[in-house]
């Protein structure tokens, strides 16, 4: 039997930041446990949030980029649970009033739009991190207070591919908008991931099951192809899908059962009084979306219509904001946007990737790509000493109009210049000269290599083979 | 007399004069707290040696607090001292930071010389569930002192300190304070911060402090309030000191007091000679108010709303305190408990770590918390808590403040019988005081009289922000009603 596959996510995301959301601890990741905590962060008796107000911005741009309504004021939750990597008891969220809902992000699935609905966004606190021994667990209290971005879904998305293409674009837009270095690696985005299962062409969704706390976005993957298989076995066996919350174990590539909807926890929220609501006022809304910056959805679609580029080269490009940037500001100096696109996604991201560094540290800067350019437009040198001249620009640390110089690769195109050097070759070889035939093509062969090989390969060749046409008729009418 | 009797403003100028110093005085004061501490049982810890230390290192200023010694609540957060909440949880819990208010302190040039016994986290009203014994009514040892606050009211009214901090969450200051005979002030919601107070409930917690004049509260109060950026909810400075600005003149201020609670009716059947004596001596205070200049008035409130405080009280409190204490788990803090797995140690660290009253609490907030109920008790409580607030503010377009007795009757003796918490003279006379606290109004108790050479007093609250209005008012009052200054088991001076 078909089934159709309903996906929901949950897309936590640390935000980066000067100091941690509720504390003035430095939020930097660190290797040394328990180096960046203050008495706020580890729950001493007493102690009182204060909430990070470039926090509240960050978030706020969040919301805003994926289109959602903003609430007047910025109010939090208490998520109340006892275990050892919260060290207050409570987390400090936002349930009733999250700083973003009804939002959506318009994604490229393949070739299609896809459009996903956001439910909701919402600003909270990290919790530490545990590592589990055999006869005992540490407690790293360093992620505790991290402002951390909950992003959840609509269940909108129908296959892995959908999925996975909506946390690219996700992960693309915090990069964009600069509020997380968003390295999974760093366990600074982690999903929850809703899968359900029901009849082709039913209805009703099918029985919701959870997978907790995913850190990376290949491990979604596998979750899901482990999860759609065994609900899809289940299903096929006639039996049913208990509502439940499991975890993806990455060794086995399955996932397991942490626990049922009967044992599911009551978080028993309600509003932290310590936190007084915030305005979010007009200006400051108006303020993070001026600030918004073109976000890579956008750019695709404009590099396919307006520079008739492929969705291949437009996706490329568009993937890393400091990359479109660069792109951009070559095309804008009037260089042609097809050819900058080639150059940028074969020699530029070619370059980068064998060198393993970003386009910040990159040396050949776009005013010397435009340079290098110029060059070619104007026919001073051939697409392949191009190459070349990239190349030795990058090792040498060199503008192209210095490499060129020095090489002496530039071409001769001046008429007159390149007649002087005709006539020398004419006359050093003036009896094959005077037997000259315009019928014979390899007569005219000859004589554009000698001019070719006088000129150390500068002369343009086109000029070359013009005046030697025009000196070789006077020559035999001589 | 000992120096150490007189107000803060007197025993500043003995200091400035050269008549005491205040090394003198903290040795006195620290003498009597060890001399009172079996019989009354003040202090959870007296800490002699830091006070005698700090006393060398004050620097005179122009502070009235400077070298006048004082008393803490322990639940306020001291740095290197233990501070235990009088909670076996906390039995050995020394603070890394101070608590504002005790910076603030230190600040003025005051000399804590101990941390106070209160009930247990701050919950329950009689001095009696402090992991360290009961506190005594220094008036009368058979009878309680009133609680939270219990061994900060004790040690003023004792005259070990003249002045002592508290915490206010129900009427935890003011109670007590009625039961002591001194005065007890919480000021507006915000105006003094709450960072290193231990929380019982968030939203109706307040700082605050107990003396033995307004004027000494006013002094204090300049002393330890002010916006804090470490308290989102503290409010801006005011800029100005309710010591320099009493002036007594309360000509032309108008109260009210509320019909349905001042009507013995309302009390068929529970009515004693006490709250008679407590009658009447209201009647005497409105009719010294009006000698003042004032204009005492009946205003009525649906008596539904009145006796529905205390279980709003209950609701909202406990559920805030079982979510406030969850830190208590003997992971981070408290005795390790045992068990297989890390909720068995949790589980056990809390079983042993807290009494049954705490307990009984925490269940009860949680209870209300819960999904299923949430809707029907929390919230609704929070709804009742706003109409009630809207009905005093909608009182305080026409009026300056509200008056009413602080208790029903003396303060009572330890084996006194249940009280019936569905009483009438329960839910109107001995909870109306949470009020201040639902609307974080600024309210103060003074001692208007005594039955039975016990003290009894009045209650007067204004709106949120007035508290010189209020400090005022009671300053006024307290010069005609013959109680100020007093120390129990001393003439009154």
């Amino acid at each position: 039997m078909e089934y159709d596959v309903t996906i929901g996510l949950e897309v936590h995301c640390e935000l980066k930041s000067t100091s941690k959301v509720f504390s003035p601890s430095p939020n930097t990741y660190s290797e040394n446990p328990n180096t960046n905590i203050s008495v706020i962060d580890l729950g001493f008796p007493g102690i009182l949030p204060v909430v990070n107000k470039g926090v509240i911005k960050k978030a706020l741009t969040v919301a805003t980029a994926l289109n959602c309504e903003t609430p007047e004021y910025m109010i939090f939750d208490r998520k109340n649970y006892y275990y050892p990597d919260l060290p207050k008891g409570y987390q400090i969220t936002q349930l009733h009033h999250p700083v973003g809902i009804n939002g959506y992000l318009d994604v490229y699935v393949e070739d299609k739009v896809k459009r996903i609905y956001i439910h909701d966004t919402h600003l909270e606190e990290d919790t530490a991190s545990l590592d589990h021994y055999d006869k005992y667990s540490l407690i790293d209290y360093n992620r505790c207070g991290v402002p951390l971005l909950e992003t959840v879904t609509e269940p909108c998305m129908h296959s892995i591919d959908e999925a996975l293409a909506f946390l690219e674009s996700l992960k693309r837009l915090f990069l964009y908008t600069d509020v997380s270095d968003a390295k999974t690696e760093l366990g600074q985005i982690r999903c929850d991931v809703n899968v359900s299962l029901a009849p082709k062409g039913s209805k009703e969704l099918g029985v919701k099951v959870e997978m907790k706390n995913i850190n990376s976005f290949y491990n979604v993957k596998m979750a899901l192809e482990s999860e759609i298989k065994r609900q899809t076995e289940l299903l096929n066996n006639g039996m049913e899908i208990e509502m439940e919350t499991r975890r993806y174990d990455e060794a086995t590539m399955q996932t397991y059962r942490m626990r049922s909807k009967e044992e599911a926890i009551d978080y028993k929220y309600f509003i932290e009084p310590n936190i007084p609501p915030i305005k979010l006022s007009y200006e400051l809304k108006n303020e993070v979306k001026e600030a918004l910056p073109e976000l890579a959805f956008s750019k695709i679609t404009r590099y396919i219509n307006e520079y008739g580029l492929s969705l291949v080269d437009a996706k490329t490009i568009a993937k890393d904001k400091n990359i479109a940037t660069y792109y951009e500001n070559i095309v804008n100096k009037g260089k042609d946007p097809k050819m900058v696109s080639n150059w940028v996604t074969t020699r530029v991201l070619g370059y980068l990737s064998k060198d393993e560094i970003t386009i910040s540290e990159f040396n050949f800067t776009e005013d010397k790509m435009i340079e290098l350019l110029d060059f070619i437009e104007s026919g001073k040198i051939s697409t392949k000493q191009a190459k070349d001249i990239f190349y030795k620009c990058i090792e040498e640390n060199k503008t192209p109009k210095k490499v060129v110089k020095e090489s002496g690769m530039e071409q001769i195109t001046d008429e007159e210049e390149i007649r002087k050097i005709v006539l020398e070759v004419l006359d050093e070889n003036s009896d094959v000269a005077k037997d000259y035939n315009p019928e014979k093509g390899r007569m005219l062969d000859f004589f554009i290599g000698q001019t070719m090989k006088k000129s150390r390969g500068k002369a343009n060749p086109g000029v070359a083979t013009k005046v030697l046409k025009e000196e070789l008729l006077k020559y035999t009418n001589q | 007399m000992s120096y150490l009797d007189l107000s803060i403003e007197e025993m500043h100028e003995a200091i400035i004069n050269g008549k005491v110093t205040p090394e003198e005085l903290v040795k006195e004061s620290l003498q009597r707290a060890k001399e009172y501490q079996e019989e009354y049982n003040s202090f959870v810890t007296i800490t002699e040696k830091e006070a005698l230390d700090e006393v060398t290192k004050i620097d005179n200023n122009d502070s009235y607090l400077y070298g006048i010694p004082c008393a803490i609540k322990d639940n306020l957060s001291t740095k290197g001292i233990l501070t235990t909440a009088s909670s076996n949880i906390l039995k050995d819990y020394v603070p890394c930071f101070d608590a504002t208010v005790v910076s603030k302190l230190k600040e003025s040039g005051s000399i804590s010389i101990g941390k106070t016994v209160l009930d247990e986290l701050a919950m329950g009203g009689t001095g009696t569930t402090g992991h360290t014994g009961i506190v005594r009514n220094p008036w009368n040892k058979e009878r309680l002192i009133g609680g939270s606050s219990a061994g900060s009211c004790a040690a003023v009214a004792s005259g070990i300190v003249p002045f002592a901090i508290g915490s206010d969450t129900g009427d935890s200051i003011r109670k007590p304070a009625i039961y002591g005979g001194i005065v007890g002030f919480k000021p507006t919601y915000g105006r003094i911060s709450r960072y290193g107070l231990f929380p019982f409930a968030c939203s109706l917690d307040h700082v605050g402090c107990f003396a033995r004049s307004v004027k000494d509260i006013a002094y204090v109060v300049d002393a330890i309030k002010g916006h804090d950026e470490k308290d989102m909810t503290s409010l801006e400075n005011d800029n100005v000191k309710y010591s320099d600005l009493l002036d007594g003149d309360v000509k032309g201020k108008k109260m009210f007091y509320i019909k349905e609670i001042m009507d013995i009716n309302n009390y068929e059947g529970e009515v004693d000679k006490e709250l008679e004596e407590v009658f009447k001596n209201f009647e005497s205070v409105k009719e010294k108010c009006r000698e003042l200049g004032m204009e005492v008035c009946e205003e009525s409130i649906d008596i539904r709303l009145l006796k529905a405080i205390f279980s709003t009280y209950m609701t909202i409190s406990c559920a805030e305190a079982t979510s406030n204490n969850s830190n208590l788990t003997g992971i981070q803090f408290g005795p390790r408990g045992e068990g297989k797995n890390i909720e068995e140690i949790m589980f056990d660290a809390r079983t042993k770590g807290f009494s049954e009253l705490i307990k009984r609490r925490f269940v009860l907030g949680s209870y209300v918390l819960q999904k299923e109920n949430q809707e029907k008790l929390f919230l609704n409580a929070g709804r009742i808590r706003r109409l009630i607030v809207d009905k005093f503010n909608e009182l305080f377009e026409k009026y300056d403040a509200f008056i009413l007795p602080g208790s029903s009757s003396i303060a009572p003796k330890f084996q006194s019988e249940n009280i019936d918490k569905l009483s009438n003279r329960y839910l109107l006379l001995e909870n109306h005081m949470a009020i201040g606290n639902f609307g974080g109004m600024p309210s103060i108790t003074i001692p208007s009289g005594k039955i039975d050479n016990m003290p009894i007093g009045i209650c007067i609250t204004g709106k949120a922000k007035d508290d010189l209005n209020v400090l005022n008012i009671a300053y006024a009052l307290e010069n005609v009603l013959g109680c100020k200054g007093q120390i129990a088991g001393k003439e009154n001076k």
